[in-house]
């Protein structure tokens, strides 16, 4: 079986404040493969931090089913295997260290583990050094800055050797050089250590990076693909309150605006330049 | 102001004080309270103000820090100072009124002071050099006999633990509330005590609303972490009781031997 998580039919229905129900996810399939990286994209409310918490049990399905590695989240016996397999990164990375000092924060889960102190050491010395804070072993945790907390919070789980991580928008509190430092280690735990990766971000730009795309509106799946495939339906994403990324919405804005008829599939910076220099100057391309 | 506030903090090291085993570090801690009490003169309190001044130098933390740790119990110390002053009879050297001044009163003022400072100090050398955890599991295993009358003693470490973690982050918190609220034209500093006091009111409702939605969401991650309290955990680090340790164990026995005995001939 190749699939590390799969959910069935999920439909969460929580009481708001006000004792009327709202549904935060309406049937929901998605099935996520080892060793895939996944991004699930959505505006606020669209219930994507919500189905991130079905991953880990964390919630569990007023309707339908997760399986995490085969094992039914509602089956509280294991439960604990569970978060064994699917570790989480939340968005404050303040609220999720445990430790005054980075190591020992590091140290957290596989001391509840319970495994032997030595191989702990190793462990963690390892964890550390994957996401580049082995320096920083003995500092405080809140001396650092966003981007290298958010780093340790990572360091913390990996350590625990999960199949999967999921990231619920790891970076939403953090400034653009924090940003980039923490997706480039999200994207290292894929390619390098083979760890699933679910990203649950707003931001596009970090989507583009992941294998594949799931946009979550009103609580069902909208569309998934590869981000190529997702990004090039600028008016799709629009109707559900989704910008694209800014290379693409330059060249559908061209096309649209001086009939121009050129691929908007840039998913970087310079696919898009060489696009517009294609354009512009035909005869100096290639 | 708030990052005055040392009591509680952890300054990493690699010094022998950092090093020393965080259980004998608590045991001396509390023999020193006691021989504090015990010493009454002021051979004895030299004594003693020597070994908690050469802790200071050996452990390496910057002498500004542990003055500025100080700053918060001015008031207490100059309080009590000022009490024992004027309240304790013996030859009278100046009178004004009610009130008298001693000699006894300026020897025990200044003895107080004393001791209070030393008190004070060498408590927060526990913490300045153990971080929290190891202060927690040192506390852990000293009181663990009573886990078989099932006194909640893992639980009471992990709350004291993460209480200190947040320490920082909730005064930084504070800070950053304290400068909204004045942006919105809050007014902290004019006003009688009252109204001073209800002042506060705007910081505390949205600093006890963060925190809460803080333990909230720490709760949730520790479980994500596989934390399910004491149930087969072990530590990175094992403490060992070294040989310095019974180095600094047995110096730190003699000097406060040393320091009863004095202070049993009033020394």
């Amino acid at each position: 079986m190749s699939e590390i998580i799969k959910t069935e039919a999920l439909r969460y229905v929580y009481q708001t404040a006000e004792g009327g129900q709202k549904v935060a996810l309406d049937g929901v399939d998605l099935s996520i493969a080892r060793g895939e990286f996944v991004a699930v994209l959505g505006h606020n409310g669209s219930g994507k931090s919500t189905l991130a918490s079905h991953f880990n049990g964390i919630r569990l399905p007023t309707g339908g089913a997760v399986y995490v590695d085969s094992m039914d989240t509602r089956d509280p016996n294991r439960l604990y295997d569970i978060r064994k397999t699917c570790a989480m990164v939340f968005q404050n990375p303040d609220n999720q260290i445990v430790a005054t000092v980075v190591e020992e924060d590091v140290a957290f889960a596989l001391e509840n583990l319970g495994i032997p102190p030595d191989e702990i050491r190793r462990r963690v010395d390892d964890a550390l050094k994957a996401v580049g804070m082995y320096e920083f072993r003995r500092h405080a945790p809140h001396k650092l800055s966003g981007g290298q907390k958010q780093r340790v919070a990572i360091a913390g789980v990996i350590a625990m050797m999960p199949r999967c991580v999921i990231f619920d928008e790891p970076t939403a509190m953090l400034d653009p050089s924090g940003r980039k430092e923490v997706m480039r280690v999200i994207r290292d735990l894929n390619s390098r250590l083979g760890i699933t990766v679910v990203l649950i971000t707003h931001h596009m730009d970090e989507a583009v990076q992941a294998g594949r795309v799931i946009v979550m509106h009103a609580g069902k799946v909208l569309m998934q693909g590869t981000p190529r495939e997702i990004f090039t339906q600028v008016d799709a994403l629009r109707e559900a309150s989704l910008t694209v990324p800014q290379t693409i919405e330059v060249l559908f804005d061209l096309n649209n605006q001086i009939g121009s008829d050129l691929p908007i599939d840039a998913l970087t910076v310079d696919e898009c330049a060489d696009i517009l220099e294609g354009y512009l100057r035909p005869t100096a391309a290639n | 102001m708030l990052r005055d506030i040392t009591i509680g903090q952890y300054f990493p090291g690699t010094s022998v004080v950092h090093r020393t085993d965080p259980r004998l570090k608590l045991v001396l801690v509390i023999a020193m309270i006691v021989t504090l009490f015990l010493a009454s003169g002021p051979v004895s309190y030299a004594l003693l103000a020597l070994y908690i001044l050469s802790v200071i130098k050996i452990s390496g933390i910057q002498p500004k820090m542990v003055v500025r740790g100080l700053k918060p119990v001015v008031f207490i110390v100059a309080f009590t100072a000022l009490l024992n002053l004027f309240y304790t009879p013996g030859t009278e050297l100046w009178s004004f009124g009610i009130l008298h001044i001693t000699d006894q009163g300026i020897r025990v003022a200044i003895l107080m002071v004393v001791r209070i400072l030393l008190l004070i100090i060498g408590t927060s050398m526990l913490t300045y050099t153990t971080s929290p955890i190891e202060l927690t599991d040192g506390l852990e295993m000293l009181l663990s006999p009573f886990k078989k009358v099932h006194l909640p003693v893992h639980e009471l470490a992990m709350m004291m633990s993460i209480a200190l973690r947040f320490i920082p982050t909730l005064i930084e918190e504070t800070e950053k509330i304290i400068a909204a609220q004045k942006a919105r034209g809050a007014d902290f500093e004019s006003g009688n005590l009252v109204q001073r006091a209800r002042a506060m009111v705007p910081i505390l409702v949205p600093l006890f609303i963060s925190a809460f939605r803080r333990a909230d969401e720490l709760a949730i991650a520790m479980e994500c972490r596989l934390y399910r309290g004491d149930v087969g955990r072990t530590r990175m680090k094992q403490m060992k009781f070294g040989a310095v340790d019974a180095l600094t164990g047995t110096v730190s026995v003699i000097v406060f031997a040393a320091v009863i005995v004095l202070g049993r001939f009033g020394w």
